[in-house]
């Protein structure tokens, strides 16, 4: 027999009721640090072409915080700690992007391995492990909004004060390295960024769905829009508008929220990707270029082309 | 008098509602070495992929060989733009070259000697030979060119078509590359379609010059094309031509 | 003290062994292409579309097999529809992963009483395989082993040479599509052997370590192919020896056989008979 889970045991009347209790007021301000943070960063994960990456390091953190509950420490050291190595792994690894996805494949995998492992050790955490993996709306505790709190506003700082040169390094690597900017560092630092979020994501969305959050609303937003801060604060918002309508319709039905914001994400970014809007790719008008005129215009017609001939 | 090789009349190809090339017409010869040069996205590549049957022209036409050109016809060979192969990449020399044989064939193919023997042959027409059994993704890019170019004449073309074949290469290589293509052509009797973006190592053996820039084209000898008042006409802009020590410059007003 | 011998009499181990060992030999060679081709994060979104499908079967009550295939071809499908540039759409796949993986967890929320169905989902199920089922791995394992051989020839070149490959007249749409098919069924039974999460182990991890051994395409394949079985016969030995899940030996015997493959290299730097490495580093944004 299929029985739902109850999220709780009420049924509310009206959702406006619903905000009234703490754990729901929780559970948004979590979300929506969540989305923020996945709104900014995601971004840059799309433009750099580390999304398989991004979808790696949150499996890699769910086997981390499967160790750490089998070692009875709270899962989230465990996440940081996997992450940051993978990260750090990650940002070392040279070479095109085959090899470096089929070495963060490997990783992943062995990660994963583990990650099975322990949660065949330890029987009794079924529920957590489908909390770590998961996420839920009803866990968010006080304590684990501050932390959010805390780790979310670390991030955003370190990104504000990084945007510049991470935008330039991401569209311009070579003029960036010219200019003397620390291409190789800023890349790691962005990774330990990113490994920092899903961290934080785990708690509401659990770290193999931050992705939903991660990729869905910056892809959608950079169909939508061109500007860089634009198409940031596009994919923020979102992110936030997916989040709580995410939360909103978890609490009212009773279904998984990490299931419903993906849901949601998807499907917005769906039309928004078939329709295909080329605005944001070819800014630059038609390849009438003189032979001296830099290469810039002919790589957005050919992107056009490649669009074409597909 | 036998029939040009290559014929295009009038043609024209759109690509996403941008027109590429209008009303383009050239005839070329069995035998000749064509350049065909131009700025980047003025259709010098779409032009090769209407020959090479890929893509038909929305107005006008093209004969190749007498007929209307269409995939897969062996005597088209075609070396492109060459794309970066991983360092990693499990793939020799002589697999690569070999695809040119019976790449396209079905089935898994039975390991041959006088199949080896053609692609060794291949390998050494283009001094390549001793990079027979190493990895094409440890190879430099002018090495990896000629692997292509052996690839293509395995299937005994008639008509060669390169694309920016000496783009990143220093002028030494460029040098070496030109008179590789030229010794081939000599020899097996092709008619030669060379894309590239600068004519100066081409002038030696170059017989005609085709010039794409603004949707149309001109075409004739290096010295009839490459003047100020003709691509000015092609760009709709001024530009101005400067003939110096046998070499050509193309000086362009910023846009 | 159990001897292999008296192990062997069991009909499930018998079958574990001859259901990984036709998976295995099936991976291997797909997943040669695979890595090949770039296409690791496919394969990762077809595992996630195949747990949807299994579970979505083991909400309604068929057999998680049936939902798995289904799904996955559906998948194949849809990603065949992207076009050839597969490779450069990153973003797609990812999207598909994640919805996918959502609809899976939702099925899975509805059933979480039910334990053991998500269990087999999850960390794989060789060592429960029937005779039944033996007898369909056996079968589509050979029907995907045939057309991949008449495959292989335009499969390689057109995966290694595009352009060229089609002016030469290859069906390259055709063929993107019908390798995702084929990736679609050993993807679906390669879950079977080691679960949604770790289908790496059998079909990116021992091609990559292949390709650190060899530069030749067929010993590459036999490669892979070798290494898949020890990583799968391996796993299933410890399984029966010690307590873990079997899925979790092979993929630690696949990951380890992988690490291992650096060294040869290590020992012989330079085996390029140019002997001097011409290319430049590609640029890297460095991740």
């Amino acid at each position: 027999m299929i029985v739902p889970i109850p999220v709780a045991d009420y049924r509310p009347n009206a959702m406006f009721t619903l905000l009234h209790y703490p754990f729901i007021q929780n559970a948004f301000m979590a979300g929506s640090l969540v989305a923020i943070v996945a709104g900014v960063l995601g971004y840059f994960l799309i433009l750099r072409g580390l999304t398989f990456a991004g979808h790696a390091l949150s499996s890699i953190g769910f086997a981390g915080a499967a160790g750490a509950v089998l070692l009875g420490i709270p899962p989230v050291y465990g996440l940081l700690a996997f992450t940051m190595g993978a990260s750090l792994f990650i940002s070392s690894s040279s070479g095109e992007a085959r090899g470096r996805d089929i070495a963060i494949g490997v990783i992943m995998t062995f990660a994963l391995g583990l990650g099975v492992l322990f949660l065949s050790l330890y029987h009794g955490f079924a529920e957590q492990a489908y909390s770590i993996l998961f996420g839920s709306i009803v866990g968010i505790s006080r304590g684990d909004l501050s932390l959010a709190t805390v780790l979310a506003v670390g991030i955003l700082v370190v990104l504000a004060s990084l945007g510049r040169p991470l935008l330039f390094s991401t569209f311009d690597p070579d003029g960036a390295e010219a200019r003397g900017l620390p291409v190789r560092l800023l890349g790691m630092v962005y990774l330990i960024l990113v490994a920092l979020a899903v961290s934080l994501a785990m708690q509401l969305v659990g770290v193999l769905l931050v992705f939903g959050l991660l990729v869905g609303p910056p892809a959608t937003a950079i169909r939508l829009v061109g500007r860089p801060s634009h198409a940031i604060i596009v994919s923020v918002g979102l992110g936030l508008a997916y989040t709580w309508a995410g939360i909103l319709l978890a609490a009212w039905s009773g279904w998984p929220v990490s299931f419903l914001i993906t849901a949601i994400s998807f499907g917005l970014y769906l039309p928004v990707r078939l329709r295909g809007s080329r605005r944001s790719r070819c800014r630059m008008g038609a390849a009438r270029a003189l032979p001296s005129v830099r290469t810039a215009s002919s790589r957005c017609s050919q992107q056009v082309i490649d669009d074409h001939t597909d | 008098m036998p029939e040009p090789i290559i014929l295009i009349e009038k043609a024209g190809v759109r690509l996403g509602g941008v027109p590429v090339i209008q009303d383009v017409s050239l005839s070329i010869d069995a035998g000749e070495f064509i350049s065909i040069l131009g700025p980047n996205g003025a259709g010098k590549t779409t032009l090769l992929k209407l020959l090479l049957g890929l893509i038909r022209p929305d107005t006008g036409r093209v004969r190749v060989l007498d007929r209307a050109p269409r995939r897969g016809l062996a005597e088209v060979g075609y070396v492109p733009q060459r794309r970066v192969l991983d360092i990693e990449l499990a793939l020799r020399a002589r697999d690569l070259v070999g695809f040119g044989l019976d790449g396209h064939r079905w089935g898994i193919g039975l390991p041959d000697r006088g199949r080896n023997v053609m692609i060794e042959q291949a390998l050494e027409e283009v001094d390549a030979l001793q990079l027979a059994d190493a990895p094409v993704g440890q190879l430099s890019g002018g090495e990896q060119q000629r692997l292509l170019l052996a690839q293509a004449l395995l299937s005994g073309p008639r008509l060669l078509l390169l694309d920016e074949p000496l783009a990143n290469l220093d002028p030494a290589h460029q040098h070496e590359a030109v008179a590789l293509i030229e010794r081939v052509r000599r020899v097996h009797g092709v008619t030669v379609l060379l894309v590239s973006h600068d004519i100066n190592p081409l002038l030696p053996v170059t017989d005609r010059v085709v010039y794409l820039a603004g949707g149309h084209c001109a075409i004739g000898s290096p010295q009839q094309v490459i003047t100020g008042p003709t691509l000015s006409m092609l760009y709709g802009a001024p530009v101005e031509v400067v003939h110096i020590k046998g070499r050509y410059f193309v000086i362009g007003v910023e846009v | 003290m159990i001897t292999p011998i008296d192990l062997f009499r069991h009909d499930f181990v018998q079958n574990a062994f001859l259901a990984g060992t036709l998976v295995a030999i099936l991976s291997g060679l797909v997943g040669y292409f695979v890595v090949l081709r770039g296409q690791a994060f496919v394969c990762e979104a077809m595992s996630h579309v195949g747990f949807a499908g299994a579970a979505g079967a083991a909400l309604i009550g068929v057999s998680p097999l049936i939902g798995m295939l289904l799904f996955t071809l559906l998948g194949a499908a849809g990603m065949g529809a992207l076009g050839r540039r597969l490779r450069n759409r990153d973003v797609e796949v990812g999207m598909l992963l994640a919805f996918l993986l959502g609809v899976g967890l939702l099925f899975l929320s509805f059933y979480i009483r039910n334990a053991s169905a998500a269990v087999n989902l999850l960390f794989g199920s060789i060592l429960s395989v029937t005779n039944a089922d033996v007898i369909l791995t056996g079968l589509s394992c050979l029907l995907s082993l045939i057309i991949l051989a008449i495959l292989f020839r335009p499969l390689l070149f057109m995966s290694v040479d595009p352009d060229v490959a089609e002016a030469r007249g290859v069906p390259i749409a055709f063929l993107s599509t019908a390798f995702l098919i084929l990736l679609a069924f050993c993807v679906a039974q390669a879950m079977q052997v080691v679960g949604v999460l770790l289908v790496f182990a059998l079909l990116i991890v021992p091609a990559a370590a292949a390709e650190k051994l060899t530069h030749s395409p067929l010993a590459a394949i036999g490669w892979s192919v070798l290494i898949s079985l020890v990583s799968t016969w391996g796993g299933l030995i410890l399984a029966f020896i010690g307590h873990w899940p079997a899925s979790f030996y092979i993929v630690s015997m696949s990951c380890g056989i992988y690490f291992l493959s650096f060294i040869p290299s290590r020992l012989h730097p330079s085996r390029s008979p140019t002997g001097v490495n011409h290319r430049g580093r590609e640029r890297n944004l460095g991740a």
